[in-house]
This record gives structure tokens, C-alpha cells and sequence, in this order.
């Protein structure tokens, strides 16, 4: 009786039913709070024909960046994109589609998608490309058009903590996107750094309850850093 | 004479009140956060989920979690608090967030603006700049007044895609503090040195000039 044990040890069962032109729904903005060994688990399962939902499509090499080098995704639906040549060149040649979404729609549609709630009305947008071909409405004087929420086939989430039964705890900015993608996936597999005992983790502090969870990993993360700036401090001016 | 980014960034600044919260975007508007008057308190939101962000890092402090809406590496001050980005953008587009500051390439008499696609150029995406212009209360845009081929980015009606619809509220360019209302532009204050005649043929929509246009004061 596994109970409410959601740990696995092994990255082929944490990935265990993805199959080509499945949606994944993944935590992270930009290279912070990204699930780094379910990303090189999927680039391992050469699944194809893949819809990734993601605020960012990662870096050449890195994160969901990846998943371009073998062609494995098929659209990207994401607020900003093009960190990466390969992500271009793939745009252009048209084997790649992209859905761009604004950045806080994009979160909606996930928590939107994850609370059984199927569309919203959002300000964003309207008068815009975005608001195109979209079904709009009034209320109290303002235009606002309908945007659907978005579920995956699995989510993939980053967490810092975890428990047994999945209660997740995120660390500072690398909470982003994860939080919402961990209630959007039909599966959803969380890594995290560190797991810890049920019952370790304080119930008021924890960000996602293991409700939503399916599988936990523990993984080894690089956390690589996209742009760093460091204020001149008197020893290294 | 013409501002300097540093020139447009100070008189952003002066734009802030006391117990503002403030939305900054890439830039010019990023810069002003070096200029706040130390006699107020300003606490800065970065969309990926920070209110109260604080300077860059010491080598010390880098941490590879901690990091802003430019991806950079950042801190946060104190009082400050971390949250989703479902949350960051309820903050956002629920409009609590007081002034957002952001860039353009053209802004209308309608204060409509336009800043996220040039059609025929690579396209990378709006990330929040549409719920941004949608949710604050009160939105800036810092620009040049004229693009470098000197045609004026303050038109009647914006030609590029827009990113949002009558939402602007002011414009803080090189030369001038303009406000936009009633579909007009209308001029408060020019940059010293520069003259309304200067400001008027790089304004190509309409504009509304009173007299006694004062200098902007730094």
C-alpha cells in the first residue's frame, strides 16, 4: 500500500506515460525554478510532437532549450520567447509554432485551468493582436475579452521541499510559474531539491498541498543563471 | 539640449510619491530606481513575484533563485514578499499596483500604446507589458521623442500593434513631459534648452501648447 507516498526513485517512473503530441504544462520563468532532470528525462524519452506550456522556452543547451535540439516540440505557448538561435531558426523555417500569451493571462489560464474553471474575462490584451478573434464583453463601461484556461497531460514543477505525500515548498523567486502548473497537469511530477519527512514541513507554509501532486523525485539541480549582476562592494571594486 | 537616459530616468523619479508601489520596466524605467527621493519610501514589484525588490547582489549574496523580471540577479529589501506569478499579476491587473513605468516605440493621442511587435522583425513576445498597461492605475512611458530617422513616436493614431488601448496617462521623452487627455497630447514641461517650436515638429499628433511652458527642474 503506497498510501499517499508520491516519492519515486527513478526518472523513467517519474515521466512514465508521456507519449508524442502530449501537452506538458512546465514551472519556471526563464532558467529560475525550472524542473532540470524531468527536462533531461523527456529529452531522453524522444517524445515528439510535444505542446509545452512555459513562460520561456529556456537557452541553447539549457532547460526546455533542450528539447529543440531533437525537434521535440511542436508549439510553445509562452509569454516571451527567442533567449535561444535554435528557438528561432525553428520559428522561421516553420517547424516550430508559437502561441504568444501576455505573462499574467498565461498564469490565469494555468490556475484558471487547474480550479475547473474553463475561461475568464481579462482587460489584457483587448484592442490588441492577442484580443483577435476573441469573443469580448463589457462590464461596468470597460472591454474585456475571454481568454481559456489551459490544462497539460503532466505538469512538470520545480519545488525546494517536499514531503512524502507531495506538499511542496518553493524558495524565493523560483516559485514562479510552479505553483499554478502544479494544479494544471493530469499528472503532475514535482523534483525537488530536498525531501523531508511528512510532517516536517509546516502545514500554514506550504505553497502547494500534495493534492495536486502525483510523483515526487529528488533531484540535482545546476541552476544556472541567466544574467548576473553584482553590486561593487569595496573589495571587488 | 536633449535629455540623457540618466536626465529622463531622474525627472521618472520625481514622479514617485511617498508609499507608491511601482512597477518598473526594462530600461530607462529601471534606472529611475537609483534616483528616488531619499525622503520617500517606494517599494518596487518585479512580475515574476517580488514586491520590495532591492539592490543587485554582493558576489556573497548571488543566488541563483533570487532574480528579477530581467532575469537578473537581484535582492529583496526589507517588508518585501515572494508569491506566484498568479498572484503578481492579480497584484497586477487587480490594480493595486499604483504606477507602472514602461518603454514604447509610439503612444497615441488616444493613449493607446504600442511596444511589443515590429511587423517583418523577429517577434519575442510581450511578456506582462499587456497586463501591465491593462492594471495600473496610473502608466508612464519613457521614450525618445523622435526615432532616430527623427520621425515622431507621438502620433494620432499608433501604425504598429498595439499593446494595449487608452490606457497611457503620461509620457516622459528626451525633450518633453507630455500629458495625454481628451485625445490630445498636451505639453507641461520641456527639457531645458529645448524649445515648443523644437518639441512641436517632432510631435506628429495633435498637441495642446498653453503658454509659459516651464523648464523641467531637476
Amino acid at each position: 500500500m503506497a498510501g499517499f507516498n508520491k516519492v519515486v526513485e527513478h526518472y523513467d517512473a517519474a515521466m512514465a506515460g508521456l507519449t508524442d503530441n502530449m501537452t506538458i504544462i512546465a514551472g519556471g520563468f526563464g532558467l529560475c525554478g525550472i524542473p532540470e532532470g524531468l527536462i533531461s528525462q523527456i529529452r531522453k524519452m524522444a517524445t515528439t510532437n510535444l505542446t509545452v506550456v512555459s513562460n520561456n522556452c529556456g537557452v541553447d543547451g539549457f532547460g526546455l532549450g533542450l528539447l529543440l535540439q531533437q525537434n521535440q516540440i511542436k508549439k510553445m505557448i509562452s509569454s516571451y520567447v527567442g533567449e535561444n538561435a535554435l528557438f528561432e531558426q525553428q520559428l522561421l523555417s516553420g517547424e516550430l509554432e508559437v502561441e504568444l500569451t501576455p505573462q499574467g493571462t498565461l498564469a490565469e489560464k494555468m490556475r484558471a485551468g487547474g480550479a475547473g474553471i474553463p475561461a475568464f474575462y481579462t482587460a489584457t490584451g483587448f484592442g490588441t493582436p492577442v484580443g483577435e478573434g476573441k469573443e469580448t464583453r463589457k462590464f461596468d463601461g470597460r472591454d474585456y475579452i475571454m481568454e481559456e484556461s489551459i490544462t497539460g497531460d503532466f505538469a512538470i514543477v520545480k519545488a525546494w521541499k517536499a514531503d512524502k505525500y507531495g506538499n511542496c515548498i518553493y524558495r524565493h523567486t523560483a516559485q514562479n510559474f510552479n505553483p499554478m502548473a502544479a494544479t494544471a497537469g493530469k499528472v503532475t511530477v514535482v523534483e525537488v531539491e530536498e525531501l523531508v519527512e511528512t510532517g516536517e514541513l509546516n502545514p500554514s507554509e506550504i505553497h502547494t498541498p500534495g493534492i495536486y501532486v502525483d510523483r515526487v523525485i529528488v533531484g540535482k539541480f545546476e541552476k544556472r543563471i541567466e544574467c548576473k549582476i553584482i553590486t561593487p562592494t569595496t573589495e571587488n571594486i | 539640449m536633449s535629455l540623457s537616459r540618466e536626465q529622463i530616468a531622474m525627472r521618472v523619479a520625481q514622479e514617485f510619491s511617498d508609499g507608491d508601489y511601482v512597477n518598473l520596466g526594462i530600461g530607462i524605467p529601471t534606472l529611475a530606481a537609483n534616483y528616488v527621493n531619499k525622503d520617500i519610501e517606494v517599494m518596487l514589484q518585479s512580475e515574476n513575484g517580488l514586491l520590495g525588490m532591492g539592490p543587485y547582489p554582493t558576489a556573497e549574496q548571488v543566488d541563483a533563485d533570487m532574480i528579477n523580471a530581467g532575469k537578473e540577479t537581484v535582492t529583496a529589501s526589507t517588508g518585501a514578499s515572494i508569491f506566484s506569478s498568479a498572484e503578481s499579476f492579480a497584484m497586477i491587473r487587480g490594480g493595486h499596483v499604483d504606477l507602472t513605468v514602461l518603454g514604447a516605440f509610439e503612444v497615441d493621442i488616444s493613449g493607446s500604446i504600442a511596444s511589443w511587435m515590429i511587423p517583418g522583425k523577429l517577434i519575442k513576445g510581450m511578456g506582462g507589458a499587456m497586463d501591465l498597461v491593462a492594471g495600473a492605475r496610473n502608466i508612464i512611458v519613457t521614450m525618445t521623442h523622435a526615432d532616430k530617422h527623427g520621425n515622431s513616436k507621438l502620433l494620432d493614431s499608433c501604425t504598429l500593434p498595439l499593446t494595449g488601448v487608452n490606457c497611457i496617462n503620461r509620457i516622459i521623452t528626451d525633450l518633453a513631459v507630455i500629458e495625454v487627455k481628451e485625445k490630445a497630447f498636451h505639453l507641461k514641461e520641456k527639457a531645458p534648452g529645448v524649445t515648443v517650436e523644437e518639441i512641436k515638429s517632432k510631435t506628429a499628433g495633435k498637441l495642446i501648447v498653453a503658454e509659459n511652458i516651464p523648464d523641467m527642474v531637476f
